[in-house]
């Protein structure tokens, strides 16, 4: 019953139609394909509005949290992301990343909570660039958008979250990223206690989420803590941290709503298995790690190779065979002009024999 | 007594991170980092209430309020709606302002988070890029991460219209009309300022550690050194 009425708590509004989309830094540079599928879901797939921006910026939240770009500097940054947002004439702004995310709802926040701080940003956005904004109407995290449209996609779904072969739901953990909503736990579906964003996605298109131990943990990232090559250790102990903690529920899949998280999830395995011989997977293998745009992208028949899923360290082949997904396995390595461009060394995290 | 405090408290994250802690250490229980380093969130809060400027120099001119990752994963557990997380940052600004950063190992690194992400964005927009993320600097990324890499024109363009060229779509190349707005904005919010402090800091910490600048080795040492000294 608490958990009941803690959960009504973190509810929120999103916008129906019309978004302001930005991209993100990781997430393009990791997941292209997992962008595009995003919007071809929303334009094609659900006949929505997106407007895409080719001059916005980075928000330079990954140099904000490694303390290198000051409080004021990314104040008038945002600002100008929303200035362009303004100037095309949409009012709901979505986001493509966690750590983004969280900095558009952390300035909102505190331009709300030091009105002197937003009065600052406008000044400097019109001295540095001549533009004025106007704050979004609604900001969500673009999983928002899927989780808030999760109905329509599952009416026009072309495979389900279940094993074909046994007709038992495939078992998912999923990772929603700390900016998500420990930052402000009302933002977030589900708040940092009862995540339930990527949940709702899994919970309608026919898949078991699994509440493991450490499914709030940090995936390590700590930007100063991955992003400096000596500090690498207290990122994947971390990540680690959270593998022990899942295996023991045999996960068929990862799901990440953050790409930094999506990307440590799918590379450290890879790492920890090269240093300790240690897997978390079936068959002493790895644990297929989607990105949330990937997951609604199967479920809508898309090709995997579309989607940029060769782009993963872990294989998603065995995703691939229990959900029934029909794929060529030569198109995998097939560049831009559909010629063959080589393939990656083995790695014996995915060599390993079923 | 209470100099460092009262620079603090010039940040608005302090004043929203910091009401009373009540030393329960649900942070540091909850801390990614506390599990990893030896590290206590809640003893750094503790000094900084305590207003000591003695312990407040300690803490700006050591290793330990480096070691926070920015999870944030205290926010929402705090009973007295404590930030230790928004502490850090505060810390580390003033650390920086006050050229103490470089009297520690993981202080100085910023050097290398201001070359290799700051300059990113200011040259291109991104904190990060496919060519940024070399494999030789990247080894943990794995051999798809290299075959990318090596095979950048042939993958991304199957995902973005635009790779590395004007026009909308994943890594698509930012105008330079936007790229220099950008600057501005460095330059009219101190930004820019910041990125030199950062470099003229690390010179001098350089040349008195007896490198020749703050360019390649030490560079090289401070991106890559590990005295093992933390956990």
């Amino acid at each position: 019953m608490a958990r009941n009425n803690s959960w009504q708590e973190y509810q929120k509004d999103i916008a129906d139609d019309k978004y302001f989309y930005v991209r993100s830094c990781i997430r393009q540079n990791f997941f292209p394909g997992s962008e595009r599928v995003f919007l071809n879901i929303l334009r094609n797939d659900l006949g929505l509005d997106v407007k895409e921006e080719a001059i916005h910026t980075s928000c330079t939240g990954i140099g904000y949290h490694s303390d290198i770009v000051p409080l004021e500097t990314i104040m008038a940054v945002v600002a100008r992301q929303f200035a362009l947002m303004t100037e095309a004439g949409y009012e709901n702004f979505i986001s493509s990343c966690i750590t983004s995310f969280g900095i558009y709802t952390e300035i909102l926040e505190t331009w709300h909570e030091f009105p002197e701080t937003e009065e600052r940003a406008r000044e400097d956005l019109y001295k540095a660039t001549g533009r004025v904004f106007n704050k979004p109407k609604n900001l969500a995290h673009t999983s928002d958008i899927i989780f808030h449209h999760r109905e329509k996609i599952a009416q026009k779904a072309k495979f389900r979250l279940i094993n074909s072969k046994t007709g038992e739901p495939l078992k998912v953990v999923d990772h929603i990223g700390c900016h998500y909503a420990k930052l402000f736990p009302k933002k977030g579906v589900g708040g940092s206690e009862f995540p339930y964003v990527i949940a709702g996605m899994v919970d309608s298109w026919g898949g078991d989420i699994i509440d493991y131990p450490e499914r709030r943990h940090c995936c390590g990232f700590g930007f100063r803590n991955y992003l400096v090559k000596a500090n690498r250790g207290s990122s994947v102990a971390n990540s680690q941290k959270k593998f022990e903690s899942m295996a023991p529920y045999k996960p068929d899949l990862i799901v990440g709503n953050c790409p930094g998280c999506s990307m440590f999830l799918d590379k450290w395995q890879y790492t920890i298995h090269e240093i300790e011989g240690v897997a978390y997977g079936e068959n002493n293998r790895g644990i297929p790690t989607l990105t949330y745009e990937e997951m609604a992208g199967l479920v809508l028949g898309y090709n995997p190779w579309d989607m940029g899923m060769q782009m993963h360290q872990i294989d998603v082949e065995p995703l691939l065979d229990k959900m029934g997904v029909n794929y060529d396995p030569a198109e995998k390595y097939l560049g831009v002009n559909g010629e063959y461009i080589g393939r990656p060394e083995d790695a014996s995290i995915n060599t390993n024999c079923y | 007594m209470g100099k460092y405090y009262d620079l603090l408290m010039n940040d608005v994250r302090m004043v929203e991170g910091l009401k009373a802690c009540i030393n329960c250490g649900i942070c540091t229980g909850v801390c990614p980092s506390a599990q990893f380093y030896k590290y206590d969130p809640r003893r750094i809060v503790d000094i900084v209430q305590s207003k000591d400027d003695d312990a407040i120099e300690e803490l700006l001119k050591g290793d330990t309020i480096w070691y926070c990752g920015e999870c944030m994963s205290c926010r929402p557990r705090c009973p007295r709606g404590n930030t230790p997380g928004y502490v850090i940052q505060a810390l580390r600004l003033i650390s920086q302002k006050l050229g103490f950063f470089v009297e520690s190992e993981k202080g100085r690194q910023q050097l290398a988070l201001k070359r290799v992400v700051g300059e990113s964005i200011i040259n291109v927009g991104y904190c990060l890029y496919p060519k940024l993320v070399d494999p030789e600097m990247h080894p943990e990324q794995g051999p798809v991460w290299k075959w990318i890499y090596d095979n950048d024109t042939k993958i991304y363009p199957k995902f973005s219209p635009n790779y590395l060229k004007e026009g909308v779509g994943a890594v698509r190349k930012i105008n330079q009309d936007s790229l220099d707005e950008l600057k501005r904005i460095f330059d009219v919010t101190g930004g820019t300022e910041f990125f030199e402090m950062i470099e003229d800091y690390s010179e001098k910490k350089a040349i008195e550690m007896g490198y020749d600048s703050a360019d390649d080795s030490y560079f090289n040492d401070i991106y890559n050194y590990n005295s093992g000294n933390h956990q």
